[in-house]
């Protein structure tokens, strides 16, 4: 995939080399590294992925009408999640990482895919999202500058989740 | 009031020097417009009919003397000398150049100030009555709880893209003065031994589809306000609807399900992180409320011999302070409203500059340094002891703020219409001052008592039209302007949404249909029933009558 932005170790990083490729339509064969919407996802999977015996190489993405629940039997198994933001406007997936991260514990990775721009990119992250696919027609080394966003920060949120209250 | 602490100012500054970047990159053609656009709502700028338009926050309507000079100096050096509170308490400036903003947004934060979430389809201003703490009958300031939840609305991540605007309203006085129940969240704050609690309404709203919000609870403790509207907001933000901008406010989504159902999902939710670090302490309520808590007050005595004289002399004066001077829950202090609403001096709810600066003086000299803004449009004094009252009135009357016509049918509510808004079907404020000037002998006015007049331009019902008792909304036909008008709409605890009477008007109808209206409530009127007491009672019928037989004689 390319303009990737990794939050590693600390630090936030342009991605050159991502294996990852994001397949919505219907082509076969599926490449290794796939990220395939959530049906697409199951019926390309052994029965040992699914029944949480052994993980899976392809990435899964949830569009905003998923229920992130539908996921918990095969955390285990994943390594990836992406979030599918058809419109930086559309603010579902936000709540969907938020849910992954806070209440399913999602530790791996998860990806903003879509829509993705700067401006969005420090409330992605609050929400848990720790890679993000920018837009391809825009600037990575220039979205990198978004991720920052404000210093203070009132309520909770996946990757503080005390409130300001808690901490002053 | 609140007093901005060092994590307030640093989020305020770094957000202008955020939004800075933003204008930056818009004017160099980097943002396009169409990205640009919701993070310039979100901190309140709109493109309207003649130029930008700014928002600025007012949380819960209150300001200081200083703020109100701060609002003051952008109106006279950002704009044209005035500015348009409006019925969000917030105020507008119409005539902004976009280059502009960053400075005034930097101009705002040095006074504690800022326009974050005034648009957009976030959390918007948090809301309450212009009395808060210090209506007679209230139980408790609302204004510490209604901070508490402005901050944590404020930038909160997951909630920027909603599908829609999202307003939260408190209130915690006897009487409803906020007009909670017609907001996304209305809470409704009451003590029980000792305990506050509150009462949450959701799915109220106006606009094209006006709703009275349902209750969801009763007996929410106030520990746990914070997780419980981040779980009506997280189940709104996963189900609201997104397809259709007219159908994505949550009360659709509340009747789409049924207020049961919604409610079970509201608690399967909360049920998760009730007991989470969202559970508020006293240590921050107290830290929050301390911030409100006034000096004492100066004992007073409730009997002043010379104010009284003073109303026997002055009908004028008496006639003031029988309309837009309110109880107070100290003896001896009164809480005085301004009017904005002079009639044909200026529309309903514009304050110049010069005025605004002298609305500064007199809350230091005469209140507490504090003022209010209503959601009538109109400001507030509180704090002002009686025997002020008359210095007041006298500089009030000079300036043009000392209409007495506090809740009476020329204290019109609108919108500002075609004249500005881009939206709008027909004009809000030539209605509204024609109708002023029908009204203009107050004897008769008086005699007609509190009545409520709300207009709005368009079904976005920006002037509250439904709950009116009252309402005119502007409709277009065929490309005239048109006023289709309902009666029997109020606010407050007894919310209701008005009925419409029948076939739209004219514009030069208007004053002469509300004359009519007004004489079919003094003919049928028993007793002291006010107007809305007498609709109730009779029914749309006889007004409807009333209105078309005469109109049917005319022609
Ligand atoms: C001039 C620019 C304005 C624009 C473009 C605008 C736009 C809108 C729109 C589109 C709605 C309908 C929202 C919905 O139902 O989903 C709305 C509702 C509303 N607006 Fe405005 N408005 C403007 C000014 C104002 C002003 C000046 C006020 C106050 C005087 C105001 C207060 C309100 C209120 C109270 C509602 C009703 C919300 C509800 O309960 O559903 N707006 N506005
Ligand atoms: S009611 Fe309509 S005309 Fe009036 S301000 Fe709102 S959008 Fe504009």
């Amino acid at each position: 995939m390319i303009n990737l932005i990794r939050l590693l170790e600390g630090g936030a990083r342009i991605i050159e080399d991502d294996p990852w490729q994001l397949l919505c339509d219907d082509k076969t064969p599926v490449p290794s590294k796939a990220i395939l919407p959530l049906q697409r996802w199951k019926h390309s999977q052994s029965e040992a992925v699914l029944q949480g015996h052994e993980t899976s190489s392809q990435g899964v993405l949830l569009q905003p009408d998923d229920e992130p629940e539908a996921l918990l039997d095969w955390l285990p198994v994943l390594t990836l999640i992406a979030i599918d933001f058809p419109s930086f406007r559309d603010g579902r997936g936000y709540s969907q990482a938020y849910l992954l991260r806070s209440r399913l514990g999602w530790q791996g990775e998860l990806r903003a895919v879509g829509d993705v721009l700067r401006d969005q990119l420090a409330h992605m992250r609050q929400c848990g999202f720790d890679s993000f696919a920018v837009r391809e027609d825009k600037s990575a080394a220039d979205a990198l500058k978004g991720l920052q966003g404000l210093s203070v920060f009132y309520g909770r949120s996946a990757i503080e989740p005390r409130p300001l209250f808690r901490r002053r | 009031m609140y007093h901005y602490d060092d994590y307030d100012r640093a989020l305020v500054r770094e957000r202008v020097a955020q939004f800075r970047d933003q204008v930056e990159r818009r004017l160099s053609g980097e943002l396009t417009e169409e990205e640009f656009l919701p993070l310039r709502l979100q901190n309140g700028l709109y493109l309207q009919r003649h130029a930008y338009m700014l928002r600025v926050a007012i949380p819960y309507g209150t300001l200081s003397a200083d703020q109100l000079r701060a609002l003051a100096h952008v109106a006279s050096v950002f704009d044209r000398g005035y500015g348009h509170f409006t019925t969000r308490q917030n105020i507008q400036f119409n005539w902004i150049e976009l280059e502009q903003v960053p400075d005034i947004l930097e101009w705002l934060a040095e006074h504690d100030m800022h326009a974050i979430q005034t648009s957009g389809n976030c959390v918007r201003n948090i809301t309450t009555e212009a009395f808060a703490g210090v209506a007679a009958d209230e139980w408790l300031d609302p204004r510490p709880l209604a901070e508490i939840l402005r901050q944590w609305s404020t930038v909160n991540p997951e909630f920027l893209f909603l599908p829609r605007k999202f307003k939260i309203a408190l209130n915690a006085s006897a009487e409803d003065r906020a007009a909670i129940q017609v907001h996304d969240i209305g809470l409704d704050v009451y003590r029980q031994q000792e305990e506050l609690k509150l009462r949450v309404m959701v799915g109220g709203g106006l606009g094209r589809t006006p709703i009275i919000a349902k209750q969801l609870r009763d007996d929410l403790s106030w520990v746990d306000v914070l997780s419980y509207v981040e779980a009506i907001l997280r189940v709104y933000n996963r189900h609201g609807q997104r397809d259709n901008k007219y159908k994505a406010r949550i009360k659709i989504l509340v009747k789409a399900l049924g207020i049961d159902a919604f409610a079970e999902e509201v608690n399967r939710e909360w049920e998760q992180i009730k007991d989470g670090p969202a559970r508020l302490t006293l240590a921050e309520y107290e830290r929050v409320a301390a911030s409100f808590q006034r000096s004492a007050y100066a004992p007073l005595s409730s009997v002043d011999l010379e104010h009284g004289a003073r109303l026997s002399q002055e009908p004028e004066f008496a006639r003031w302070v029988e309309r837009n001077v309110m109880a107070h829950k100290v003896p001896g202090y009164s809480n005085v409203v301004l009017s904005t609403k002079p009639g044909l001096a200026a529309p309903p709810g514009d304050v110049t500059a010069e005025q605004m600066r002298l609305v500064a003086d007199w809350a230091e000299r005469y209140g507490c340094g504090e003022i209010r803004v209503a959601h009538e449009q109109n400001l507030v004094l509180p704090d002002v002891p009686r025997r002020q009252l008359y210095a007041l009135w006298r500089e009030a009357l000079e300036a043009g703020l000392a209409t007495a016509n506090v809740g009476l049918l020329t204290d019109v509510i609108a919108c500002p219409g075609g004249d500005f808004c881009s939206l709008a079907n027909a004009r809000s404020i030539p209605v509204a001052q024609a109708i002023q000037a029908r009204f203009e002998q107050l004897d008769y006015l008086h005699d007609l008592g509190s009545l409520s007049l709300n207009i709005s331009g368009c079904m976005n019902a920006c002037g509250h039209h439904h709950i009116g008792n009252i309402g005119i909304l502007g409709v277009d036909k065929n490309g005239s302007e048109w006023y289709q008008l309902t009666l029997g709409g109020s606010q407050g605890q007894q919310a209701a949404l008005g009925k419409v009477i029948g076939p739209a008007f004219a514009a030069e109808e208007v004053p002469e249909v509300i004359e009519r209206i007004a004489s079919v409530y003094l003919q049928l009127r028993r007793g002291d029933e006010t107007f809305l007491d007498t609709y109730n009672r009779a029914g749309l019928e006889p007004f409807r009558v009333g209105v078309y037989q005469a109109e049917g004689a005319a022609t």
